[in-house]
């Protein structure tokens, strides 16, 4: 199961987002663009998919003292169907991979995830066959967090990060492309400290 | 009998049509009532007689606690010479195994630290880091020290291999230090 899971890994989020004009979209939807980057980015609804500790520090911004409703984060949809964003947040197990992809691929485009946290980012401290060493091998990740757990305002940070990318993104370029493209431009590197 | 029954549809439609009317004049009451509980909390805020518990993040920070620890930062003596003697201490302690240290010798020529060895590569990957501290903790000279910089995010993953040159602290004194010789991780060399 696990075997078959890690060979789904399509995407390099190295790889930048396909543009086509000079502002990084067709002319004729320019201000289209800047409308449906701004609804979106302004919306994002997180799917609830705590793992671990670092879910502690999710629903903690959530909360009344860091507030991600202030950038309307704040619902929590526990239905893939009506959330934006995942935020993977603990150490994935082999095991648990699979149900991750599949809970991804229910979520309508456009959608987002940020591996939150040393363990989603790249196995952590859990560097042995039972963790998936970093969440980006099964899923397109968007944004890295890192920190052990991260605290409520470095996983805000990260939300900012995002919207920033959207803000900057093309509204146009679906999901499916961008995994197209990365069939036949990823690289399989994951820095390691010394390695050239 | 029709008759009756037409007097009983006509008293219960008036019924209905006074209540209604009841309804509408209490409306724009209960509506001020709520507006008026509203309104209390917002003034409360803006007047600080009861503020919120918000921290507005990215506008003002919260104050961090004195012991957190983020990102690393490589220091330097006063003169400017680096503390890290490049023992990889740090390294052997950490539980995430995320340092890479690569000694090299001082030359009178070319000193960056006062001993004999210096770190010619230091490199740390961030995104395995679990910010526990224990490099800090194992360093003899205290070179390695966590400060409270947090954010730390980013899109790619590559970007998380923190080398020497993104640790170190700046010069305070670059006037007898060139800034060339701080910079010595040649990548093309290898």
């Amino acid at each position: 199961m696990a075997r078959s899971v890690t060979e789904i890994s399509l995407h390099d989020s190295a790889t930048p987002t396909p543009t086509f004009g000079p502002g990084g979209s067709p002319f004729v939807l320019a201000q289209m663009d800047e409308l449906v980057n701004w609804a979106r980015r302004n919306s994002l609804w997180p799917l609830t998919f705590g793992l671990a500790c670092c879910a502690i520090e999710m629903m903690a911004a959530g909360g009344s003292r860091f507030d991600i409703a202030r950038f309307g984060s704040e619902v929590f949809r526990a239905s893939p169907r009506q959330a934006d964003l995942m935020i993977v947040a603990g150490r994935v197990s082999t095991k648990m991979a699979p149900v991750l992809r599949q809970i991804y691929d229910q979520m309508p485009n456009p959608k987002w995830v940020i591996a939150m946290g040393a363990c989603a980012s790249s196995g952590g401290v859990y560097n042995n066959y039972a963790i998936v060493q970093g969440v980006d091998q099964i899923v397109p990740v968007d944004v890295y967090v890192p920190g052990c757990p991260p605290s409520p305002d470095a996983l805000i940070y990260g939300i900012l990060k995002l919207q920033d990318k959207i803000r900057n993104g093309n509204s146009g370029a679906t999901i499916e492309f961008k995994e197209l493209r990365n069939i036949f431009t990823r690289s399989t590197s994951h820095p390691t400290p010394g390695a050239k | 009998m029709g008759f009756l029954d037409n007097l009983n549809d006509i008293a219960a439609k008036f019924n209905n049509a006074k209540e209604k009317a009841i309804d509408a004049a209490n409306a724009p009451k209960a509506l001020a009532t709520g507006f008026a509980i509203t309104f209390k909390h917002y003034a409360e805020q803006q007047t600080k007689i009861k503020p919120t518990d918000t921290v507005q993040y990215p506008e003002e920070m919260r104050e961090q606690f004195p012991r957190t620890r983020w990102r690393h930062v490589l220091t330097r003596y006063d003169n400017d010479l680096e503390k890290c003697i490049g023992c990889s201490l740090c390294a052997g302690a950490c539980p995430a195994r995320c340092i890479y240290v690569e000694a090299a010798e001082n030359t009178d020529e070319e000193r960056f630290s006062p001993g004999e060895r210096y770190a010619a590569k230091y490199e740390i990957n961030m995104l395995r880091c679990i910010f526990c501290g224990y490099c800090q903790d194992a360093c003899p000279t205290g070179a390695i020290v966590l400060r409270k910089d947090f954010e730390l995010s980013d899109y790619n993953r590559d970007d998380f291999l923190y080398t020497k040159q993104m640790l170190l602290e700046p010069a305070a004194l670059s006037a007898t230090i060139p800034i060339s010789t701080i910079s010595v991780i040649d990548r093309s060399a290898e």
